[in-house]
């Protein structure tokens, strides 16, 4: 009754909010008269708040991957708003812009031409490199809101942003510099970062001319491929410098050494395959070191032949053959190592040197050297360090994240001296140098049976007195011998990054 | 010129939205003196037909199609005979009920007119003649004391139309849910909403001992199997979470609700395993954009669009959402979001929510067992299926292509939401008239209990 008399005092009044929780309703029975209502209405409130919650969630952060799909039709408009952002280099040096010609018309302008072509890439006829990774944000305008609202009320362009790149100006020229007219590819990484400090491929095109020279590019069948991206896309025999990664699954077995010990005579055989030292040297008695450091085919098949064929694969995978890689840099190549446990001896001892069926990317060789400098720890690689609005205020900061620890801190501090072995007493000699400490492996990869189209190799890394540290790959094709081409490009790279 | 009003009408859109939609959840407050109330929703009319012009003068100036300029004349004068309706006739009515219907009608003309003009007229001609069918529904409910005599009537016609229309759609084609007579095209299960509301309170009224329940399970689960049946997956659930409501706080028994969801969740692992279309509906919710060629096409379209349009919107005419499948039923709150901006449609969510909330305190309070059940049914009816629709959309749960109640295009949809508004009206009217018997009759000298 009391309940119908406060009805009636209401009774132009809308129905409150009241009694979700029966209090204010008639202690003797509203209260649990009504405890199941409460119950519902909290359950159906709770549901649609964790949608809109969702819906918020979406709009501002899960949305990006969705309107940055190629799928999405909407995204061709946004260039109808949006004068698209600059590309920079790690210091600020453009590498991308849009300038406005008399006819104003948009014309993208790349002042470097081809020498970030395959890392900065272009956004005519399609899209490649930062332009299509970081095509979105490019095309979306943090400016200042009131100026935003007046261009749209003037029916100007909003500026785009600008995206900021790790690429190092200076080193890019250098490995650019440093391939000279040869094909192949040189890729730099930080290895407590895993920032990309530059990233060169040839052979190469100018991104201002993209269009005009589109047809002969799509259409070349010598086999040259000038758009792709060698660094990251390329696959290549490893050559050499697999035998990190033999050397590498010889140390799990016998953890340690297990006193090796091999006297090479430029030659060995086994099951009636016959494999020779390069240039037929004979290496003498050798331990693991050594036979390291000569870069030793004879002892590398010796050790091959005594692996377990498939922990041998399985650790390979550990470090990442067979799988996508986790960089954050576009499209990358899957490296492949596929001996299983019934391949045949001549195989084996092919793979155990980088020869036999195993491909990789020099991306990939750069991220394990990386992983071994880095005491274990592989760092993503990623080339964009952040986006800032036209005014330079920063809208978005990558951080850089850990991949996974690839190796332990132990095996990765042994790995270290192997690969410094090479460069004190070993085939990398002439990267010793007293500005910094150089670390790698060699490798020459015999592509075909033309001694004049091996590709040659270098992976390694160097630091410096201050805990300055870079890794690179370094690849070139076509080339006679390894040393003499990879290794130079590498000291070039080298001193380039550490006279800075 | 033109593009100016366009940039402009989006942000000027959004603060009448956002103020009208600040209203409904201000005029709910407590402590809050009747005058105030009928103020804020006097401004809560303002904002709504300054919404509606504001867009309507956007698409006519990007069309020139002075139809627009008609229909916005007709809608206004729909709305101004449907709020004299609901103050003057029906002068105890919810008027912040009426407002909402208003208001998301309004958000229905407009986006329907940006994507369909003819359908946006037709949606008009349907919304007319709804107003003019349900204004005689309040005072039918309120005077009438037969409708809680028709239990089997209900369940009956129910179980009958529902598998009319299974078996005929099994005879043509898919999953047709639909059947034509003559020119009209009728999707019964709208309709058989409201008889299995009326049916499930009937029932509970009578009795809630265990034998009972018994029968009245039966019927309801062969309403919710005819229409799994006939595919229709979504409108089997809002049957079921309605049913498993009302028969929950009939009989504040948590184990029917325990074993209601239990069942219901076995139904669904079933379903999954049984029909490819569920399965695909799954896998378009999990991961879209990896199926984006095949299951997950339409909701990749519809995210496209909410995540192009951002929170302010692309602006009216100024997105692209005729790329969503679906767009006009399934997917309108895509298109309102892409054209009227995320923060128009997290308003539009709150104005579904406000819708639900006083569903729910109407049914609260009113005393009559049957009556409330009633309201209660229909709050839930109108929650599951606001949940179903947004949450299928957002990708917060997998598609069950329910439409937006009142927001969505379609005739049955509109008109028999309409009448589930109307029921509420007449069930609210008639307690605050029985309110006002009592105190005229026994409220002498009685102390008034606050209620705040």
């Amino acid at each position: 009754m009391k309940k119908q008399k406060a009805q009636a005092g209401n009774r132009k009044r809308d129905v409150e909010i009241v009694d979700l929780n029966g209090k204010a309703a008639d202690k003797k029975n509203g209260g649990r008269r009504n405890r199941e209502f409460a119950i519902v209405t909290y359950v159906f409130l709770a549901l649609f708040l964790c949608m809109t919650g969702y819906f918020v969630y979406f709009v501002a952060i899960e949305s990006e991957d969705f309107i940055n799909n190629p799928y999405n039709a909407r995204l061709a408009t946004m260039a109808d708003q949006v004068v698209r952002g600059d590309i920079l280099s790690n210091d600020g040096t453009i590498l991308a812009t849009t300038q406005i010609d008399g006819n104003g018309a948009e014309i993208r302008y790349y002042p470097y031409g081809r020498m970030f072509a395959h890392a900065v890439g272009y956004a005519d006829n399609g899209m490649a490199g930062v332009e299509l990774l970081e095509n979105y944000r490019l095309l979306r305008s943090n400016a200042f809101i009131l100026t935003r609202i007046a261009n749209e009320v003037a029916g100007k362009k909003n500026p785009g942003d600008d995206v900021v790149t790790t690429l190092d100006a200076g080193l890019q020229s250098a490995c650019y510099d440093a391939l000279g007219g040869y094909d192949g590819a040189i890729i730099c990484l930080e290895p407590d970062t895993g920032k990309v400090l530059a990233m060169a491929s040839k052979p190469d095109y100018d991104p201002n001319t993209i269009a005009q020279n589109w047809d002969g590019y799509v259409s070349d069948d010598s086999g040259s491929a000038v758009l792709l991206n060698r660094a990251t896309q390329g696959l290549y025999v490893p050559g050499s410098t697999f035998k990190i990664l033999t050397l590498f699954a010889y140390l799990q077995q016998e953890r340690g050494d297990g006193g090796f010990s091999f006297d090479c005579s430029g030659s060995f055989s086994a099951d009636g395959y016959e494999m020779h030292c390069y240039d037929h040297t004979a290496h003498g008695q050798e331990d693991l070191y050594a036979a390291f450091g000569n870069s030793c085919n004879c002892a590398f098949s010796s050790i091959g032949l005594s692996l377990d064929r498939s922990s041998y694969r399985q650790l390979c995978e550990q470090l990442l053959f067979n799988k996508a890689l986790p960089a954050n840099l576009g499209n990358t190549s899957v490296s492949r190592m596929t001996l299983d446990g019934d391949a045949n001896d001549p195989l084996v001892m092919q793979t155990a040197i980088g020869q036999g069926q195993t491909m990789v990317s020099p991306l990939h060789m750069a991220m394990l050297v990386s992983a071994i400098a880095n005491d274990g720890m592989l760092m993503e690689p990623y080339m964009i360090d952040h986006v800032q609005n036209e005014n330079g205020i920063v809208v978005r900061q990558n951080e850089s994240r850990q991949a996974g620890q690839l190796m332990t801190e132990q095996d990765a501090k042994t790995m270290q001296e192997y690969l410094r072995y090479v460069v004190t007493d070993g085939t990398g000699r002439s990267l010793q140098s007293d500005r910094y400490n150089a670390y790698g492996k060699t490798g020459t990869a015999e592509f075909s049976s033309n001694k004049n189209e091996d590709h040659s190799w270098f992976v390694g890394y160097a630091e410096n007195a201050d805990g300055k540290r870079m890794a690179v790959a370094v690849v070139m094709e076509g080339v006679a011998a390894g040393n003499a081409y990879a290794v130079p490009a590498a000291r070039a790279v080298f001193d380039s990054y550490f006279a800075q | 010129m033109v593009h100016v009003i366009v940039s402009v009408s989006r942000f000027t859109m959004i603060m009448l939205m956002a103020g009208y939609t600040y209203y409904c959840f201000a005029a709910l407050r407590q402590n809050i003196s009747e005058k105030r109330q009928e103020r804020i929703y006097k401004k809560q009319t303002r904002l709504m037909y300054g919404i509606l012009l504001n867009a309507d003068l956007v698409l006519y100036l990007l069309t020139r199609d002075v139809r627009i300029l008609g229909l916005t004349l007709c809608e206004i004068l729909l709305f101004a005979l449907t709020l004299m309706i609901y103050q003057k006739i029906y002068d105890h009515a919810s008027k912040s009920l009426v407002n909402n219907m208003c208001m998301l009608l309004t958000v229905s003309f407009i986006i329907l007119s940006r994507l369909d003009l003819e359908k946006a007229i037709k949606q008009f001609a349907y919304a007319a003649a709804a107003v003019v069918i349900t204004c005689f529904i309040p005072i039918l409910v309120a005077k009438l004391k037969v409708w809680n005599k028709l239990t089997y009537v209900y369940g009956l016609i129910g179980i009958a139309a529902l598998a009319f229309v299974c078996v005929a759609a099994s005879t043509t084609y898919g999953a047709k849910l639909s059947i034509d007579i003559g020119p009209v095209t009728l999707q019964p299960s709208e309709f058989i909403k409201i008889t299995f509301i009326f049916f499930t309170a009937c029932m509970l009224r009578i009795s809630t001992a265990f034998p009972h329940i018994v029968k009245t399970t039966a019927i309801a689960a062969a309403h919710v199997l005819i229409l799994v049946a006939s595919r229709d997956l979504g409108g089997a659930l809002i049957y079921l979470v309605t049913y498993l409501v009302m028969l929950y706080v009939a009989t504040r028994q948590p184990w029917y609700m325990i074993l209601g969801i239990l069942s219901g969740a076995l139904a669904s692992v079933a379903a999954y395993a049984l029909f490819a279309h569920v399965q695909d509906r799954v896998i378009a919710w999990r991961d879209p954009l990896r199926v984006i060629d095949d299951q997950g096409y339409q909701i990749s379209q519809s995210l496209f669009a909410i995540g192009s349009g951002g929170w302010f919107g692309a602006g009216l005419g100024q997105g692209m959402p005729d790329k969503i499948p679906v767009v006009t039923t399934d997917f309108v709150f895509s298109a309102i979001s892409e054209e009227l901006g995320a923060v128009f449609a997290l308003c539009l969510i709150f104005v579904c929510i406000s819708c639900f909330l006083m569903f729910f305190n109407i049914a609260m309070q009113i005393r009559d067992r049957f009556y409330k059940l009633i309201a209660l049914g229909i709050g839930t009816m109108y929650g599951t299926q606001a949940f179903l629709a947004l949450g299928g959309v957002t990708k917060f749960i997998p598609s069950t292509g329910v439409t937006l109640p009142l927001v969505s295009y379609g005739g049955s949809s509109l008109l028999s939401t309409m009448i589930l508004f109307a029921i509420i009206q007449g069930l609210y009217v008639l307690q605050v008239d029985e309110g006002v018997k009592n105190e005229e009759t026994e409220g002498a000298g009685r102390k008034q209990k606050k209620r705040r």
